[in-house]
């Protein structure tokens, strides 16, 4: 199913939490949104599946207006962070309320209840937890619990809030490369969110950036990575080194020494920005230089604290370089990115 | 009534991580036996100078057996109601925000301070048959001063704040998150109340019930005065202790107190079971 939201505003009091949203998902997606805490994802996740109410703007599934239906309605699969489990319920009990509540005349018989969760537990692989309740379950075994609850009443789409959120490093992992098949398995329209970067790029399809309400960017993982469209992507995701330039009729400039670089479109004060594997310390000279202030080494890499003279100011940036090169503390570098870009300020 | 405690069994010799032991063990039972136990013993004792037949005589009585019906039977309903309304009453109070809802909030506590006797003098007037509520009342035919309905009043007034204050916590706790759960799974909001929030307040519901229907069955004081106290009729167990008391009976007294302490110790001792046995359900992290 194909989702369309246009122009979403919502507000808490005076705190813009979306402002003019507009995003399109399309059917069979895997679908992430990624910002900081208070860039108002999860409560786009949320009006999305009828928990909360825009101020403004349209919600469509399939064309068909969605803010006319209240949550029930929409046929949405909700997975809540901390999971939301029926804590007096067992785990099939709780796979199976969705069933339950449904209208005498469209509901199942206990046999064809009892037949759906069975396959949803065994969808989870966690079949042999049935009598078991939510609070004798691991965190991960809650979620996958989560995620069947969410999928009994075969929702056209699902939607999970931080999936990974609530669980330690090793967990995770599994869970997202599982989230990734079972996705690839059911193929249901997704669509999550996470402030982890690293979920978001390993998980989905195509990634949504959000910051402050707004949409930053959109593209595959690739895309977001490689060519970061703001500012804010740029130092969000991977690991940047920033430096303050100034850019005048087409000229770099790090305080008073010009850069030997490009600077497309820009003009005024400005930041650089480089991936930190892509900065290199080199002999090609661009007019970038630093001083060593310290190294250290362990396996085939050193790092280096190497402090760049921008302004009146320093800026002291880590670098990786391979270790034929040594560096001394105290001499003088050429720095030279591979790859960059300036933004405006 | 413990909800997830953290047990420690000491005094084996080993040393124990949580100290004390000995110390707030040893407290605990002097002060138990002072308070509760030795005055029970007492009761206990005192109905031994009683020969079975005579106990037996005094406890078969048909005035004692209708005091014992009436405190029990109007308790036992009153803290349904209780358990009814006071439900609504914290559903009100936790979930919505209106204008006095601190006020409704600490009225819910004036049963608990105010001296049962102005409670029941207070009520008895509002009910006599002149009384604002009593006069209309009088009108439809129902009489409730001086009357089992006033006694029943009575006990309804002194039991809702254990039912307000047990379950209110619980609710206040309770994850809105599992309602948007329920509704996010097609539950109408009847069902994610009958489903979702209700079992999960049982607990502490049973608490609340047991707790108002004990103070109910042992009220005294705000009953007497509603309740016209005749024999057979409108008296109440406890008030039949006094009056054996008062004729210097003090054996007949003790036995009716002691059928009153066991009748309520078992039934305590059910809903302490049922308790729990809701409590197995939704087991603590």
């Amino acid at each position: 199913m194909t989702i369309e939201l246009t122009n979403i505003t919502k507000r808490f009091g005076a705190f813009a939490a979306l402002d003019g949203v507009d995003l399109r998902i399309a059917d069979g997606e895997l679908l992430a949104l990624l910002g900081p805490s208070g860039s108002g994802k999860t409560t786009l996740l949320r009006i999305i599946a009828g928990l909360d109410w825009p101020d403004g703007g349209d919600v469509s599934f399939d064309g068909e207006n969605a803010l006319a239906r209240g949550a029930g309605e929409r046929q949405v699969g909700f997975v809540f962070q901390h999971y939301a489990l029926f804590r007096h319920m067992t785990v099939f009990e709780n796979v199976a309320f969705g069933l339950r509540v449904k209208p005498r005349a469209i509901r199942k018989d206990e046999a064809g209840i009892r037949a759906r969760v069975k396959e949803l537990l065994d969808l989870v692989q966690l079949d042999w937890l049935a009598d078991r309740y939510p609070t004798q379950l691991s965190g991960g075994q809650r979620q996958r619990i989560a995620l069947a609850r969410a999928l009994a009443t075969e929702p056209r789409i699902l939607l999970l809030d931080e999936p990974f959120g609530a669980l330690d490093a090793k967990v995770r992992k599994e869970l997202r490369r599982w989230l990734r098949s079972l996705h690839e398995e059911i193929n249901v329209t997704s669509v999550f969110v996470t402030h982890d970067q690293e979920d978001a790029l390993e998980v989905a399809n195509r990634v949504v950036v959000m910051d402050k309400g707004k949409i930053e960017q959109i593209g595959t993982p690739g895309e977001v990575y490689d060519y970061p469209a703001t500012a804010f992507v740029h130092g969000f995701i991977g690991e940047s080194v920033v430096l303050p330039v100034n850019v005048t009729e087409g000229r770099v400039w790090i305080g008073n020494q010009p850069l030997n670089i490009a600077a497309p479109n820009v003009g005024g004060p400005s930041k650089l920005y480089v991936r930190r594997h892509d900065m290199q310390v080199g002999s090609e000279s661009i007019g970038l230089r630093g001083a060593v202030r310290h190294v250290r080494s362990f396996g085939a890499i050193q790092r280096a604290d190497i402090a760049v003279c921008a302004g009146g100011n320093e800026t002291v940036i880590e670098i990786d370089t391979p270790r034929d090169h040594a560096l001394r503390t105290g001499e003088t570098v050429e720095l030279h990115p591979r790859r960059y870009r300036i933004f405006a300020d | 009534m413990v909800r997830g405690s953290s047990v420690v069994t000491g005094g084996s010799g080993r040393r124990n991580t949580l100290p004390g032991f000995g110390l707030t063990m040893g407290l605990t039972l002097t002060w138990l036996s002072v308070i509760i136990l030795i005055p029970l013993a007492g009761l206990f004792l005192k109905t031994f100078e009683l020969s079975f037949a005579e106990f037996a005589n005094i406890v078969t009585s048909r005035r004692t057996l209708n005091a014992l019906k009436i405190s029990f039977g109007l308790a036992f309903a009153a803290a349904l109601v209780n358990l009814v309304m006071g439900s609504i009453v914290v559903w009100a109070l936790v979930r919505y925000r209106f204008p006095g809802r601190r006020i409704f909030d600490a009225i819910v506590d004036i049963p608990f301070a105010l001296p049962t006797a102005v409670a029941g003098i207070a009520l008895t007037s509002l009910f006599a048959q002149k009384g604002w509520l009593g006069a209309p009342l009088a009108e439809l035919g129902i009489k409730v001063a001086f009357t089992p309905l006033g006694i029943f009043i009575a006990m309804i007034f002194i039991g809702i704040p254990f039912v307000v204050r047990t379950v209110q916590p619980v609710l206040i706790d309770l994850d809105p998150e599992i309602e948007e759960a329920a509704a996010s799974l097609g539950a109408n909001r009847w069902q994610t109340i009958w489903r979702v929030i209700l079992p999960s307040l049982i607990p502490a519901l049973l608490t609340g019930f047991a707790l108002a229907f004990a103070r109910a069955v042992g009220e005294y004081g705000s009953v007497i005065f509603i309740a016209g106290n005749l024999p057979n009729v409108s008296e109440i167990a406890p008030l039949l202790i006094v009056i054996r008391l008062s004729e210097f009976r003090y054996a007949d007294a003790t036995a009716i107190a002691v059928v009153m302490l066991v009748a309520a110790f078992l039934i305590i001792l059910v809903v302490n079971r049922l308790q729990h046995w809701a409590q197995m359900r939704i087991p603590v992290h």
